[in-house]
Formats: structure tokens, sequence, C-alpha cells
């Protein structure tokens, strides 16, 4: 695999950032997108462009067609049992906000308890939130270790005879600490509990089989994948889907409509409400076949070996101070500098033309937890090289230099 | 403008070690603001007299040198000023970190003027104009004693 080749697929990588050759590090938050996602939006509109799902005409149903076609695509990326297990959303959040809501109305009673732990992202917090307001739910967290790990012991120990569901990261996007979700999920099933995954971090950088995780719901973010923004995959088990009640009205998602009474459209339609972000549907196909054509197993292998080669030279360099050491660890560096503000650092690497994200990352929980307001983060991608991580570990002695650090 | 000039040794002076941080003895007035980008948080306190001067001003909080800058020479600025001459000044500040090329308030001297006009550099940096900004926002709740926290954005 040369990383070469695979960087000039991405064209953003010919510009110059503020005069700069970009590095980009901040794939954790979003992935740049290859040529061949962006040509796909292009030609979609230009040559084949219709609604799907509705009318007749060849246009809509060569579509219909395309659209499907990425369902599919999506089945055989994660290995689901069933295409209709599938379900396309705006996003991760929707994703995750649809479980919450659906599974909260039939599911869930006064009392009963949600397990989550101090790694979610706000998108895994709030939407039970909004549970804890409106059916008075109560929400537990499992604690993080001195690594910035959660593990399975850590999980069975906040399990209640109350708790109805466990809905945790994949992979943390400060951290990095890859939870062993299988582990999870069979102590969960073996006491009657659903479980939950926020695959955003998991699914760009992770080798993925619902049939072997066996979790009830995995939730995916499209643009962290090399594919398009306002798109997200639901995954959930065929039963739970049938189930629970449909997340939002309107058009496409109904059988028949009366004055006093309503049925509901089959599995995925039936949470596939108003015109959906077909162009990017269609996208993502391209985004899979570009994962599949290089292999999740080198994807795995080279974020590795960059994590790795990361690590060292953060830790090396004084002042810096790692975010967490935990022992299975995705592409993430979150760190911070001993007198230098996160947003005052990555305002300076920007300077470089080094791309981080500062701030809480939308995990506020677990900055409370570490006692700081913020943090720097440095997150890759299959794009990115060793020499990257030089010149942000170059980009960093100048940010101390600049705060008279040594 | 280049990064240099933004973080020029007043912004860094400031920010490592900033002037009346802290909670003023008997303040009477005060307000609490945060930027949820960020998570930076400050708290202003005010000691105004009878004749509306404010005699003592100070804050706590956490965030970046630029906002930590800001908020210290913002209270620098401001004790010793009247409300209505401090609200000109804030109005003011906030004009030229937006878009006016220089300050206009005649309630500043010019030492005053070319302190402030350090903190300019951030216009060429959107996204850090809050933290510029989020101390000045709150010093005009602090006056206004508004319970609600202030919040740089919407």
């Amino acid at each position: 695999m040369n990383i070469e080749t695979i960087k000039k697929e991405f064209p953003i990588f010919d510009e110059k950032i503020q005069n700069n050759d970009l590095v980009y590090l901040d794939s954790a938050n979003s992935s740049q997108k290859p040529k061949v996602v962006i040509d796909r939006i292009n030609e979609f509109y230009t040559k084949q462009f219709s609604n799907v799902g509705r009318s007749v005409h060849y246009l809509a149903v060569a579509a219909t067609n395309l659209y499907e076609n990425t369902r599919t695509s999506v089945q055989r990326y994660i290995n689901a049992k069933d295409k209709n297990e599938i379900v396309f959303t705006k996003g991760a959040t929707e994703a995750l906000n649809l479980v919450a809501n659906t599974l909260g109305q039939k599911y869930l009673e006064e009392g009963d308890e949600v397990l989550i732990t101090e790694l979610e992202h706000h998108s895994n917090y709030v939407p039970w939130h909004f549970l804890r307001k409106s059916k008075n739910i109560k929400i537990n967290f499992a604690e993080i270790n001195d690594d910035g790990e959660i593990s399975l012991e850590e999980i069975e120990k906040k399990i209640t005879p109350k708790t109805k569901i466990i809905s945790i990261t994949h992979l943390s996007n400060v951290t990095g600490a890859i939870l062993p979700v299988k582990e999870i999920t069979e102590l969960a099933h073996s006491k009657g509990i659903i479980v939950v995954v926020d695959g955003c971090q998991g699914a760009p950088h992770l080798k993925l089989d619902m049939q072997d995780l066996n979790c009830d719901f995995y939730a995916i973010s499209c643009h962290k994948m090399y594919g398009p923004t306002g798109l997200g995959v639901l995954y959930g088990k065929k039963k739970w889907l049938e189930e629970l009640p449909p997340y939002q009205g309107g058009g496409g998602m109904i059988r028949e409509v009366k004055k006093d009474r309503i049925s509901y459209g089959d599995l995925p339609n039936k949470y596939e409400a108003g015109t959906m972000a077909t162009a990017q549907v269609i996208a993502f196909d391209q985004s899979i076949k570009f994962l599949e054509s290089i292999g999740i197993d080198n994807v795995m292998k080279h974020e590795a070996d960059l994590v790795e080669y990361g690590q060292e030279l953060l830790q090396k360099n004084n002042s810096v101070k790692l975010i967490g050491n935990p022992k299975n660890k995705g592409g993430v560096l979150s760190f911070t500098i001993e007198g230098i503000h996160p947003h005052d650092i990555a305002t300076i690497l920007d300077e470089d033309g080094v791309a981080i994200r500062a701030g809480h990352h939308c995990c506020q929980i677990l900055h409370d937890k570490l006692n700081i307001t913020a943090s720097a983060r440095a997150s890759v991608g299959i794009y990115n090289t060793k020499d990257d991580l030089d010149k942000l570990n170059e980009s960093i002695n100048n940010c101390k230099k600049i705060f008279n650090l040594k | 403008m280049n990064l240099k000039e933004l973080y020029q040794e007043i912004i860094l002076e400031h920010g490592k070690n900033p002037r009346n941080l802290g909670k003023t003895d008997d303040f009477n007035k005060d307000a609490k603001g945060n930027n949820p980008l960020c998570g930076d948080n400050v708290h202003v306190y005010l000691k105004l007299n009878g004749q509306k001067i404010v005699e003592d001003i100070s804050f706590e909080g956490s965030g970046c040198a630029i906002s930590m800058a800001s908020a210290s020479i913002m209270t620098d600025l401001i004790k010793g000023k009247n409300e209505n001459e401090a609200k000109e000044i804030v109005e003011d500040f906030l004009g030229m970190i937006k878009e006016n090329p220089e300050l206009k308030s005649e309630n500043l001297k010019e030492d005053e003027k070319t302190k402030l006009m350090c903190l300019s550099g951030v216009k060429q940096y959107p996204m850090r104009v809050k933290c510029a900004t989020l101390s000045w926002h709150t010093l005009i709740s602090a006056f206004e004693n508004e319970k609600e926290h202030v919040k740089t954005e919407n």
C-alpha cells in the first residue's frame, strides 16, 4: 500500500492552504474526500438526478436503484444480516436520537436506567438526557480508568437490575480507547440489556462485523468515513426496527393514510421519511468501495503505525501531556501543553498549515473528569504520513517558542 | 497582521499574569459568561459606588491567552470610569474587533488605545473573536446584573 498514491486521490492536498501544504490532522472531526466521491456527486446531479422511491419514470427508477445499491454496499461493509437493517439518516447524531427516542417511547419506564460512559460524545448523552426529562429515567456513567479506558469490569460493576440499555462509543474521540464492544454486548445480552454503539470513530478505522459484534444498534457518520456530509447510517437488528415505532412522519414512510388511521411502510422506508440525502447516499457507495479497495486491514495497520509513532514523538516532547494511554488505541492523539491553552496551540499550528482541533470535542463530561476545560487533538486518516506527525511536532515546538517554554 | 503580531509580548504577558484576577471584596454587581465552543468561562465582579463609578473590578476564569489578556486589559481600563463611560468603551472595543479600523472613544487615553489595539489581530481569526469579546459582553451583563449566563453563541 502506497500512501502517497492514496493521498493523490484527495484533491484537497493539491491546494495551498494559507501558502502551506496541508497537514490535515482533524479526521476524527471529519475526513477529507477522495475525488471519486466528489465526482460522483457531480455526475449524479449532472446526468442522473431524480428523487428516489416515488415516481415511475426512467430517471426515478435508475436513481432508486443507485440509492439501494449503497444500502447493499453498507450491508456488505459492516456484515449485517439483512439489507433492511440499514437505515439512512442525516447523520450519526440523528441515528442516535432515533434510537433513544423510539426505544424510549416503546421500551423505557420511569425509574429504568441507561448506562453510558464518561467517554461519550454529547450525541450519545443528550438524546438519553431528553428521556431523563420526559420519562424520568436514570442515566449512569461507567468511569474511565487512569489510562482513559472503559473496562468490561467497570461496565459490569455499573449494571443494576434496572439497567435496560447500554449505550457506548466504539472508539473514544478523545482518548482513542477502543471499547470491548463484543464482550460488553455478550454480558449485556446475558442480562437482557439492549446495546447501542456510537460507531462514529469506529466505522472509519476498525473492521466492522455486525453479526460478530452482535450489538443491537450501531450508528455511523458517513462524513468521517471519506463520504459526504449530511448523511449517517443506523444499523439496527431487524426485530428491533420492526418492533419500534417510526421516528419521523412524512412522505415515503407510510403505507396507507386515511382520515381515521395511518399505517406505516415496511423496513427500511418506515424510518426514511421525506426526501433523503439522495446524492450523498449514492456518492457514499464510492467511499465504501474506496475503503474496500485499500482493505480495512491495511487501513488499521497504517493508522496503528502512525499512532505509535506520534505517541512516541509527543511523549518525548517536554511539556506535552498526552490524554489517556489505552492499550487498545485508535488514531487519536489528544494532548495539553502546560502553560498554553489549546486554542492558542491550534491557532499557532494553523499558521504552519497544521490543522488540528481544540476544545472539548463535544465531550465535556470527560474533560470535567480530567479537570481540564479543553484539549488539543490531532487525529489521523488514511492519507496521513509520519511526515505529518513530524510537522505537528515541529509546529508544537514553534508554539512553545512563542510562549517562551522549553 | 500575522500571528507574531497577534501573540505579541503584551498579550502573552497579560495572559500569563492577568491583572485584577480574583474576587473583588464587597462587589455589588457580577455576571458569569461562557463560551460553549471551547469551554472558556469568566466571572466579572464590579463594585459600583453611589455615583456609578467603578471603584473596583476583577474577574475569575480560565481560558486562552487571548481571552485572559483581554479580560486583564479590560479590567485595568475600566477601573475608575463611570458606568456610561465604561459602556461606551465596551461598544467601541466590540466595534473595533468586528470592523472598525481604530478605536474612537474619547474616554480612552492614547496609551490605553494602544494597549487595546494589541487585540485587533484577532480580526484575522474569526473563530477567536469570541475569546477576545467574552469578558466584555460579561461586563455589560454585570452592569445590568443579569442573572443569566452570557454565552458567546446564540
